[in-house]
């Protein structure tokens, strides 16, 4: 097993070193600079600008340079925000993301679980139809939409929920919670569905049936696990989304987190924010997958036998 | 069975939260606490390092300059300066500072204080992007450009602790408008040496726990993309009579999330001078009272690209400005308040207003098309209008394209590009004709008529005009107000006649504002000294 990690580890190097290399190439042939403003500064402090930032050395130093810091932990700084880092503003904005998307995916886990053994009990009934079809809108509805729909019901129309913030008002998290947890509570409700109903016609649980177990032991202990296996494999790339695609719920719901910074560094042209907030993505979406893979593998005993092997 | 339980449980939650707590709005007023959406996340702090209004709204709240400005006439008042001198040749300024005037830890404020702050924003290695906002004053630009490293050869002079003169490369009588501009404020020196070097423009001076200023109110918090937070700072000279307690601003980029916010009691008003056209419709209708639309001192523009085929013939500039029907652009489309313009330089009611010289005249617009060769519109090339992604821009464009096709049977094209990739097209000369707008940073047409200088770094059109530079140039040497309106006269005429730019509308500020906000009036420079705000509950 430590030699299956050991090797997944590695593997990410190289895919690291080419996100990098490519987004740093791609972000510098875009038309316009990180100095470009409606009013043109005068060529020489453009010249000082640049020569702050060492923007005026050769492509590849640049790019050296800035490997050598990252291999130190350093981002460097934002250029649009001359007296913050970038390693501080990810580190302002990634525990507000975290927490968004922890609350966000345990909100599609039960939600979506709920909801998918629910139309698994009954296939083709009312009882299934119903929920599948929420979670078909559920998928069908972007957040852009969703937010919007919730904050006009929720806060100016029944004005129980605030609209903005999060953590200023009491619960002010549940409407963005709500919001980016949606779309994935409806694939995890369509995954746990089709898990289940595979699992439920096992011998199996057949077996478990003439034990005489009661029905929601059945349910519980021994189809759960089988059901819920494309669920978890679901999770990492599910995690690593609601953490890089959760900038339009920040935008929607004023919430200080690192989507936004994301989003405004490429219209900025904040090339180390640009670098700085991908390198992290990449870093976190690769990590989610690494633990997925584990995971999966923990949970199936055939492929774990195969990673040990190995 | 289980599901229904847990249906009662979610709607009860739901219950639960309906026993709502006040609103910033409701304990804001109550305390004092003026709670502003303020557009996006300031770069920085430092007034010598920051040029957008998202800076400067804050910036006034913290800082003071020499001069302010009277909320409603905007007349300069002292400010830092409790007096000042001007010579006869309108070039020597000598500014006498407040005696008791205190830095927010305490530390007087002194005339040095003032010259090293304005040596400090010249550095060149500070590189300010403002710096060119002192490039009036004597030997500044030289400095700030490095082709001087003697600071004793700028006209900033420190007489005694509290007295301190300016001299100017030329007389300009906006001059003490510019003392009250961001850019001139003053920075406390202990502080920033703390924490760097004077030209180090990478430093932590403007945190929260480090920073010092002279303004109105002090800095108490900074959270990213979250709030910060001032305080009544009770060291400023005139505390007595600031009536509010503090001021929250909230990076609020989007526009809706904005109105959203102010819909539900969460600031008081929406600073950005932006909102949705159809948000405006609906506000003049139903809630004119918390709706503010001002006519600004900025004009929404398209510039010719001169320096090719078509757009190298004035006749057929002057055609296009002709075909374009501008009232209905306001009237049907921006809908806002905005006013025609027919001149670059917008109207200033107190000062100069320039002459309409022409009017939309289709007919006429078609006779100076053939002349120019093209008679109606016969082998006019396809032509194409470039604007930076926004809906506003994208509706005035489609209004042009339709009124062009119809009065001048030519073709245009619409090209959208993305903010910094359209700068760089327009910079770098590769469009026909684009979109542009220029708000004012002080009250004087020379603002908007310098842009159009063949050496001016924001002359997009490639035009230049031997004339032209020459009106610009006397201008800066003439204070006399009846020659300089002959000056401007002069320059509006020639414009006219070359018509490098089209001037469309003379923007307006839309603003939501509650009832509740007292001494918050409009003007043209959308300036609202904070210091004579306060709220008052349940008015009107």
């Amino acid at each position: 097993m430590l030699g299956f990690i050991f090797k997944r580890v590695l593997a990410a190097i190289p895919v690291l070193f080419l996100v990098i290399l490519i987004t740093f190439v791609l972000v510098r042939l875009a038309p316009g600079g990180p100095f470009d403003e409606e009013r043109n500064v005068p060529p020489q402090v453009l010249e000082n600008l640049n020569k702050r930032y060492h923007l005026d050395d050769p492509i590849h130093v640049q790019f050296f340079d800035y490997l050598g810091n990252l291999l130190q932990g350093d981002f460097g700084p934002s250029y649009k925000y001359p007296n913050r880092s970038v390693t501080e503003i990810i580190s302002s904005g990634v525990p507000v993301t975290m927490e968004l998307g922890f609350y966000a995916l345990i909100f599609a886990v039960f939600a979506g679980s709920l909801a998918g053994i629910f139309a698994a009990l009954k296939p083709n009934s009312w009882r299934d139809y119903t929920p599948m079809s929420i979670a078909m809108i559920g998928i069908c509805v972007p957040s852009f939409v969703m937010g919007p729909i919730l904050v006009l019901i929720f806060g100016i129309w029944l004005n129980w929920l605030p609209v903005a913030g999060w953590g200023y008002a009491a619960y002010d998290k549940i409407i963005p919670t709500i919001t980016l947890g949606a779309t994935y509570a409806a694939y995890v409700a369509r995954l746990t569905r089709g898990g289940m109903l595979e699992v439920l016609s096992q011998d199996y649980i057949r077996t478990a049936r003439a034990k005489g177990l009661p029905e929601w032991k059945v349910i519980l202990f021994h189809a759960l696990r089988g059901g819920i296996a494309p669920v978890v494999a679901f999770l990492g790339p599910a995690a690593a989304g609601l953490l890089s695609g959760s900038f339009v719920v920040e935008t929607i719901f004023q919430i200080p987190g690192i989507g936004r910074f994301f989003l405004q560094a490429a219209f900025n042209r904040d090339y180390t924010m640009i670098l700085g907030t991908t390198v992290f993505f990449a870093g976190l979406i690769i990590s989610f997958n690494l633990i997925t893979d584990i995971v999966t593998v923990w949970l199936n005993p055939k492929l774990r036998k195969d990673a040990f092997e190995k | 069975m289980k599901n229904l339980y847990l249906l009662a449980l979610f709607f009860l939650t739901l219950v639960a939260c309906s026993d709502r707590t006040p609103t910033n709005v409701e304990t804001g007023t109550e305390n004092q606490i003026l709670h502003i959406g303020n557009g996006d996340e300031p770069r920085e702090l430092d007034p010598q390092l920051s040029t957008g209004s998202v800076e400067s709204n804050i910036h006034k709240a913290l800082y003071e300059g020499l001069t302010t400005r009277h909320p409603k006439t905007l007349e300069v008042l002292p400010g830092l300066a409790e007096s000042w001198q001007i010579s006869d040749d309108g070039k020597t300024y000598t500014f006498s500072l407040r005696t008791g005037a205190l830095w927010s830890n305490g530390d007087p404020i002194v005339a040095s204080d003032i010259a090293w702050s304005w040596q400090r924003s010249l550095m060149p290695k500070l590189a300010s992007e403002w710096a060119y906002m002192k490039y009036y004053i004597k030997g500044a630009e030289a400095f700030n450009l490095s082709k001087t490293t003697d600071f004793s050869e700028v006209g900033i002079r420190v007489i005694d602790k509290h007295t301190i003169e300016v001299v100017l490369e030329n007389p300009i009588d906006y001059f003490l408008q510019l003392l009250a501009h961001p850019s001139y404020y003053p920075v406390h020196p202990p502080t920033i040496l703390a924490h760097g070097d004077m030209d180090q423009a990478i430093s932590k001076w403007t945190r929260p726990e480090n920073w010092v200023g002279n303004g109105p109110f002090t800095l108490e918090t900074w959270s990213i993309n979250k709030a910060i937070e001032t305080k009544k700072n009770e060291q400023y000279w005139d505390s007595e009579n600031v009536k509010l307690n503090g001021i929250h601003f909230y990076p609020i980029t989007d526009q809706q999330a904005e109105v959203r916010a102010f819909r539900t009691g969460q600031i008081h008003l929406t600073y950005t001078p932006q909102l949705a056209i159809e948000k405006v419709a609906h506000y003049r209708e139903n809630k004119p009272e918390k709706i503010r639309i001002t006519p600004t001192y900025a004009t929404y523009f398209y510039e010719f690209n001169t320096t090719k085929a078509p757009f190298d013939n004035a006749l057929v500039r002057r055609a296009f400005a002709l075909a374009i029907d501008r009232k209905a652009i306001v009237e049907t489309i921006t809908k806002a308040g905005e006013k025609p313009a027919y001149n670059l330089v917008p109207d200033d009611p107190n000062n100069y207003s320039p002459k309409q010289l022409f009017e939309y005249d289709p007919e006429e617009a078609k006779k100076l098309l053939a002349e120019a060769g093209y008679p109606d519109g016969a082998n006019f090339p396809t032509v194409e209008i470039l604007y930076n992604t926004q809906d506003n821009h994208r509706k005035v464009a489609l209004a042009v394209q339709q009124m062009l096709a119809k009065n001048l049977n030519v073709q245009v094209s619409l090209l959208n590009q993305e903010w910094k990739v359209y700068l760089n097209s327009k910079r770098n000369l590769e469009h026909d004709i684009a979109r542009a707008g220029w708000i004012a940073d002080y009250l004087d047409p020379s603002n908007f008529l310098s842009i159009l200088g063949s050496i001016s770094g924001n002359n997009d059109t490639g035009w230049k005009n031997q004339q032209y530079d020459d009106i610009i140039a006397e201008l800066k040497k003439t204070t006399n107000k009846q020659e300089r309106h002959v000056l401007f006269d002069r320059a509006n005429a020639l414009l006219i006649e070359e018509m490098p730019v089209i001037p469309v509308y003379m923007y307006s500020d839309v603003n939501l504002v509650l009832p509740e906000v007292k001494g918050w009036y409009d003007n043209v420079m959308h300036l609202h000294p904070y210091q004579r705000v306060y709220l008052e509950k349940g008015s009107k």
